[in-house]
């Protein structure tokens, strides 16, 4: 404490909050304090409760305890974002940018400068001109957002923090969409925001990047506090391993010996789609194959591209020992390869209907009888799937949106299996369900290899994946960066892989 | 023993629920039926009732198709001048094939089957410029709605185009005679609203449909080949709007640009008094047949009272699409409050 008192004093700072939606406690006591002109990052695990810190640092969220220190008064932060008028902007990851308008549109818009009654253009134009200067950003202020490239989005909504005088800049991954270059770019820009005396949050996986711009880290882990240290007293793998570090519980079904002998069901070679670099590998036959990475490291597209749901560039695709060109989802669908999606209130239930139109959906065709759907085959299965999935609900008029998002899981998990498939993807199997639940579906996935199908895991939640998988591929940036396997696989090995620390060299 | 009872309870609870928003249209058009009655009794006589579901027919065959295109998320405002230039384009045809194959069945024949490729064909275009070509339905069809319209003009010079008299004579019964006392038009009405029904209803092109206009991204995770789909409404909405012309051309015999002019409105309207929503996910066939007698009772009605102008026949149909609307949102609202 004491070694710190030359430091300047915090703009922001958060003392012992804790925060609980309902019964389900989220954060336990977590402390940060933000200095002027300082890049605080915050890092941890998918679930570690840094969102949950962020809203609350910025005023989405009210905090169940504990207390913001504004200037080292204690305040309540305005909900809604109305706390940018303090000085405090959170940018969210989906940037929120009006994409028809110009950038000094965006820049101003809500609180736009008139003059006579009429807009004030060119007061605001030189107004924005004068930031984009300041930052060294190469745009117009007249450019419209939708044609500017993500990095310079991200720099836009900065402008628009800067311009309503931000001093506390809290930035949700913003580099998690960028290229490389881009990202150098937008150090740059942060080490000039730095200097004129804001202070930045910055949250991202990427514990390389963490430790060139960062000043000082926290650590979270299970909504706990773990630490907060310099940057420089920390390696990238020190970082990794105070992230993780957790006793493995029996919410994992014992894991059954992978048969390495069996046959290949699935094997891909030389992949290439839009976001997929030159992926090749091999499923078995009963095997539980796992694929971590970071969020956007392309494991979603290389399976989407598998089964039809996006455009191959090149590379081929040999499903049980027959080479298939581009297939339809249908064609995947008949030759028993299911894709299951991570997005399940957009793009795998129909929240409007009820739960039987939904369950038959993927695989309606099997209950097409002379011309017509079999009705009677359609209420069979509909009482079958919520018996093996153990959906729970009172009505089963009831329509799925209503439902609970563990239940909605369980009916896309029936609904896919409803085509019978010899080898399913699921792809983030437990994203957002109580734990309950989970332990039923890490069951259920176990149960399903026992039985001989072979499922692909698509997780970024790392004990998930290393809990249930028998063999793990690592990607990042569209590439395949390592493969590991039993004794090896641990969440260390893998957060090195994922966040481009080390790097196997296949084949 | 109780438990059966109670279970054939609740089911019988559902049942009412359900026919309570169902029967909307029906009862409004009783409603409707029973003003007529009160206003002038010969509303219900025979001749006026078969004359009001003959009118009916044109509408009520083009909506059936709507209610698939709409159903499935997309919309269709060409179907008005799609009509008036497959009129057009079957007359030029039956009058230059007079000389051939003479006035009599095969000419009207020909005729028809020219009406029923042109319209799978309008339909197509349609349906592929909005798939393939990633254009919104309603510019797709803005658009050929121009397009087809002003085709009719061209081909009629501006004026009007007449089907050859003895051709007349041959292709009159379709309009005008009927069949176990029911004209023709309104057994062709009844033939496209059953097979419009059972296809939307029990099959799964139908199930697919609903799919789409519910949630595309869902249907196409889902194996639906969301492109094929799409573009088959848009094909059944086209050979719809051939076969109520085929019935139509013989009661005028003639085609000219003023031919099904807002047809497509009253198509969309009468989809919609049904049930149907707009945005799609939901569709209904038995309310469309519904609401486009509802709106031919309407107009009907007028005629038998002085108390309204005819000339008001708009507003009384827009009054009536705006609180059908309106009384189908309340209806929902409390169906949510019941579930929860």
């Amino acid at each position: 404490m004491h070694a710190e008192t030359s430091a300047p004093a915090a703009i922001i700072e958060a003392v012992n909050i804790s925060k609980s939606f309902g019964p389900v406690p989220v954060l336990f006591s977590v402390s940060m304090d933000v200095r002027p002109g300082e890049v605080h990052a915050l890092i941890g695990e998918n679930g570690a409760g840094k969102s949950t810190f962020m809203k609350i640092l910025s005023g989405f969220h009210e905090p169940t305890s504990g207390q913001i220190r504004l200037d080292g008064e204690s305040t309540s932060l305005p909900p809604n974002g109305a706390a940018e008028k303090l000085g405090v902007v959170l940018i969210h990851q989906e940037l929120n940018l009006a994409e028809q308008l110009t950038v000094e549109e965006n820049v101003f818009l809500g609180r736009e400068l008139k003059k006579n009654g009429f807009l004030d253009r060119a007061a605001m134009r030189a107004a924005v001109q004068k930031h984009l200067d300041e930052i060294g950003l190469d745009i117009l202020p007249t450019d419209r957002i939708s044609s500017l490239t993500i990095a310079q989005k991200q720099m836009v909504e900065i402008v628009k923090a800067v311009s309503r005088n931000a001093r506390i800049l809290i930035m949700d991954e913003p580099t998690a969409v960028l290229t490389e270059e881009e990202t150098q770019v937008f150090f740059r820009q942060v080490e000039k925001l730095k200097t004129s005396g804001v202070g930045i949050v910055f949250v991202s996986h990427k514990l390389n990047e963490v430790k060139t711009i960062a000043d000082r880290v926290t650590v979270l882990r299970d909504g706990q506090w773990i630490d907060t240290r310099p940057s420089q007293d920390l390696t990238p793998d020190m970082m990794a391993q105070m992230m993780v570090g957790r006793e493995l519980s029996d919410l994992y079904p014992p894991m059954e010996e992978a048969d390495v002998d069996a046959e290949v069901v699935l094997a891909v070679d030389g992949l290439c789609t839009a976001e997929v670099n030159n992926v090749s590998f091999r499923l078995r036959k009963g095997e539980i194959l796992g694929f971590s990475g970071l969020i956007g490291a392309g494991r979603t597209a290389v399976f989407e591209a598998i089964c039809g749901l996006l455009p191959i560039e090149s590379g081929t695709i040999n499903l049980f020992g027959r080479d298939v060109g581009p297939m339809t989802v249908a064609e995947a669908r008949d030759a028993g390869l299911a894709y299951l999606t991570k997005d399940r209130k957009e793009k795998g239930l129909l929240l409007n209907k009820k739960m039987q139109p939904n369950l038959t959906l993927f695989a309606l065709p099997k209950f097409v009888k002379n011309f017509a759907i079999d009705r009677k085959a359609e209420e069979e299965a509909l009482k079958r799937a919520i018996r093996r999935f153990d959906v729970r609900t009172r009505d089963p008029d009831i329509t799925v949106g209503k439902l609970s998002g563990g239940n909605q899981q369980k009916l896309l998990l029936a609904k896919i299996m409803e085509s019978d498939p010899k080898i399913v993807v699921i792809d983030e199997p437990t994203r957002g369900i109580d734990v309950g639940t989970k332990q039923q579906i890490y069951h259920f996935i176990a149960a399903l290899a026992a039985e001989g199908v072979s499922v692909v895991v698509i997780s970024s939640e790392m004990p998930e994946i290393i809990g249930i998988c028998h063999r793990i591929i690592v990607m990042r940036e569209g590439h395949i960066t390592g493969v590991l396997t039993g004794d090896h696989i641990n969440e260390n090995e893998i957060m090195r892989y994922a966040a481009g620390l080390k790097r196997e060299e296949l084949h | 023993m109780t438990s059966a009872s109670d279970s054939t309870a609740s089911k019988g609870a559902r049942r009412a629920s359900i026919d309570l928003k169902t029967l909307g249209p029906a009862i409004a058009l009783l409603l409707l039926c029973i003003i007529g009655f009160l206003l002038n009794p010969a509303f219900v006589s025979e001749g006026n009732l078969t004359n009001l579901l003959t009118r009916s027919a044109f509408i009520g065959i083009i909506a059936v198709g709507a209610t698939f295109v709409i159903t499935a998320g997309g919309i269709d405002l060409s179907v008005g001048s799609m009509a008036a230039a497959i009129a057009g384009i079957m007359i030029i045809v039956m009058d230059n094939a007079v000389e051939t194959l003479g006035s009599g069945v095969p000419t009207v024949l020909l005729g028809c089957g020219v009406a029923i490729i042109l319209g799978i064909g309008a339909g197509w275009i349609n349906g592929t410029l909005t798939t393939k070509g990633k254009i919104e339905a309603f510019i797709v069809t803005l658009g050929t709605m121009g397009i087809y319209r002003s085709l009719v003009t061209y081909f009629a010079d501006g004026g009007t185009l007449s089907l050859n008299f003895e051709v007349r004579g041959t292709y009159r019964p379709v309009y005008y005679d009927s069949f176990l006392g029911l004209p023709f038009p309104v057994w062709v009405f009844i033939a496209v609203a059953i097979c419009g029904w059972l296809l939307l209803n029990r099959t799964a092109f139908g199930r697919y449909c609903t799919a789409i206009g519910s949630n595309e991204a869902v249907a196409q995770y889902s194996a639906i080949n969301v492109d094929r789909v799409k573009t088959l409404t848009y094909i059944i909405q086209g050979l719809c709007v051939a076969f109520a012309t085929i019935i139509y051309v013989p009661r005028l015999g003639s085609a000219s640009a003023s031919t099904g002019v807002l047809w497509e409105l009253e198509a969309i309207a009468a989809v919609i008094i049904g049930g149907t929503v707009l945005k799609g996910g939901y569709g209904r066939i038995g309310g469309t047949i519904l609401g486009a007698l509802i709106l031919t009772t309407i107009g009907n009605i007028l005629n038998f009272t002085d108390m309204i102008s005819n000339y008001l026949n708009g507003t009384m149909q827009g009054l009536i699409i705006i609180v059908a609307v309106f009384l189908q949102r309340s209806d929902w609202k409390l169906g949510k409050t019941k579930a929860s």
